[in-house]
């Protein structure tokens, strides 16, 4: 590591207007990581009506995508493709290819659960299970049998809970419901749950839309911090937001892929007339 | 509509409380220590229901056994693993099933249990009770794992747990109160059935712990003193209501201690 350190996201949230922060990360890093994911001509149906588009992305390892566009344009579906989570909703259809790692994750025979191990999501809505806090966030090690001894457990409860900035404001009250948590303190508790099996891949689902200012930049500080150990797809409804922690941005409208690029590029010279309209706020 | 409301809830609260003070006014008079461990004896000997009492409890024991078990199992089949028509017709059987009268579930047990079997036993009684618990768990365990919020079982799938384990570890726990309600209902139901008893279990005057035998319990010894023509036998009928229904009160309070919010 170089001495520049990595800027954190400040605290102030409300942005008069969309603005991307000065990154001062050393070249080193810039250079483009391996990609993580690759979705080649993604088609998602509900039913019979068409959700999402031959879409094709592909995903950098250890950045932080936005996935931005207005309601309903297929960002949080396209999302949940990633991790197959779509599969639990009846009479939806898939056709194309999602690459993690280059193992297409539709491919017939291949572990959801593995799957779901290593690309781990976040939801909108905080949901945590009405169990402490500690079982919240052991849950997914105990199903999936990632510790040995209790102590090992432990440690990687604690890890967790430290990583998702939640460890100060908990460690004398694990034994307490998480339900007795705040909004904020749940929705890091969900994400320090997603964190505890160690995934490869995050994927966050509005996380920080029902939260107020100050939780919701804690989250952000903590995306910001998670992208050194983690690739991070955010999906987001707020431009800001996307604007301060993201590096590479998609815009998606009405079930298309209209355009990727650098989140500074994006929010300042976008390719696309649409996204230039939607950015500026001519509709959406 | 408070005035209209409040004098409604006031006269059915006070039946209420007048069928049960009236039950323990003429019971309390029977009612003692002998009464209740003792067997019954023959007119004007005294004699007690404590063979009655462990018989409905073992009947009851038997039929939570049964009964429990597979009404959990159909409502959570009902509301998180069955899709489509098949199980539409499922939710309609059970909801017919509900209906049946209880004398009925009787005849049947009795036609297909005891008649094989030869005699009456403690075991065809659990059946027929079981029978009657089934639906009435069914219904109220589907109704509650509704009530379960699915942002719940999608968090623990997206953890990489599979369906059996999200269903056990995440949504039961999380609906647990609301099927011990169910359950507690079910068997309060049964524990004042006296029809389905009385072609399966029959009755008994001595303390009998065997399965395959006839067993004594509250209610059809409550029948059977009740239609006798002996003061004696009255009076204890009145005191076995009493324990009936303080029997019936204790595993309320009990499922309700159990099952208290903790989380």
């Amino acid at each position: 590591m170089s001495g520049v350190a990595m800027t954190k996201v400040p605290a102030q949230t409300v942005a008069p207007r969309i603005e991307v922060r000065e990154r001062q990360e050393p070249p080193a890093q810039k250079e483009p990581g391996k990609v993580k994911v690759a979705v080649r001509n993604l088609d998602f149906f509900y039913g019979r009506s068409q959700a999402l588009h031959n879409i094709s992305i592909e995903i950098p390892e250890r950045i932080v995508m936005a996935f931005i566009g207005p309601s309903g344009c297929g960002k949080s579906t396209f999302l949940r493709t990633l991790n197959r989570m779509n599969d639990v909703i009846p009479a939806t259809r898939v056709e194309g290819e999602v690459l993690i790692d280059d193992h297409n994750v539709y491919e017939t025979g291949t572990d959801v659960v593995d799957l779901r191990r290593k690309v781990g999501m976040v939801f909108q809505k905080s949901n945590p299970f009405p169990k402490s806090i500690f079982e919240n966030v052991a849950y997914g090690l105990r199903i999936n049998r990632l510790t040995r001894r209790h102590s090992e457990l432990e440690e990687r409860v604690e890890e967790a809970l430290r990583d998702a900035a939640l460890w100060n404001e908990v460690k004398d009250r694990l034994k307490t419901s998480a339900l007795s948590l705040s909004g904020g303190q749940q929705q890091r508790l969900c994400i320090a749950r997603a964190l505890a099996i160690r995934p490869e891949v995050l994927l966050m689902d509005e996380p920080a839309s029902a939260l107020d200012p100050i939780a919701t930049s804690k989250i952000e500080e903590l995306v910001f911090d998670l992208k050194k150990q983690y690739t991070i797809v955010i999906v987001t409804h707020n431009m800001q937001q996307a604007a301060r922690v993201s590096d590479t941005t998609a815009f998606f409208l009405l079930g298309k892929l209209i355009e990727v690029n650098s989140t500074e590029k994006m929010f300042t010279a976008p390719n696309e007339k649409l996204t230039e309209d939607y950015i500026t706020g001519r509709f959406g | 509509m408070t005035t209209l409301t409040g004098l409604c809830t006031l006269f059915a609260v006070g039946l209420l409380i007048i069928i049960l003070s009236y039950i323990a006014y003429r019971g309390i008079g029977s009612l003692n220590f002998r009464f209740l461990v003792d067997s019954p004896r023959p007119v004007g000997e005294g004699g007690g229901i404590g063979n009655a009492i462990l018989g409905s409890v073992v009947l009851l024991a038997l039929s939570s056994a049964f009964g429990l078990p597979l009404g959990i199992s159909v409502g959570i089949y009902l509301a998180e693993v069955g899709k489509g028509r098949f199980t539409s017709a499922v939710r309609f059987i059970v909801d017919t099933l509900t209906g049946i009268p209880s004398i009925v579930t009787g005849v049947f047990v009795y036609a297909i249990l005891v008649l094989p079997m030869r005699h009456f036993s403690a075991f065809a009684g659990g059946v027929a009770l079981a029978l009657i618990m089934i639906p009435i768990v069914a219904r109220t365990t589907e109704e509650m794992l509704k009530l379960v919020p699915h942002s719940l079982r999608e968090g623990a799938l997206a953890l990489g747990a599979p369906q059996w384990r999200v269903i056990l570890g995440v949504v039961l726990p999380a609906a647990a109160s609301g099927i011990a309600t169910g359950a507690m209902l079910a068997i309060a139901r049964v524990s004042g059935e006296t029809a389905p008893l009385l072609f399966t279990a029959n009755g008994s005057r001595f303390f009998s712990y065997y399965l395959d035998r006839p067993i004594a319990s509250l209610t059809v010894q409550i029948y059977n003193y009740a239609i006798s023509p002996y003061d004696e036998w009255h009076a204890q009928a009145w005191a076995a209501t009493l324990v009936l229904m303080t029997l019936i009160l204790g595993i309320n309070i009990m499922v309700r201690f159990i099952t208290r919010k903790r989380f």
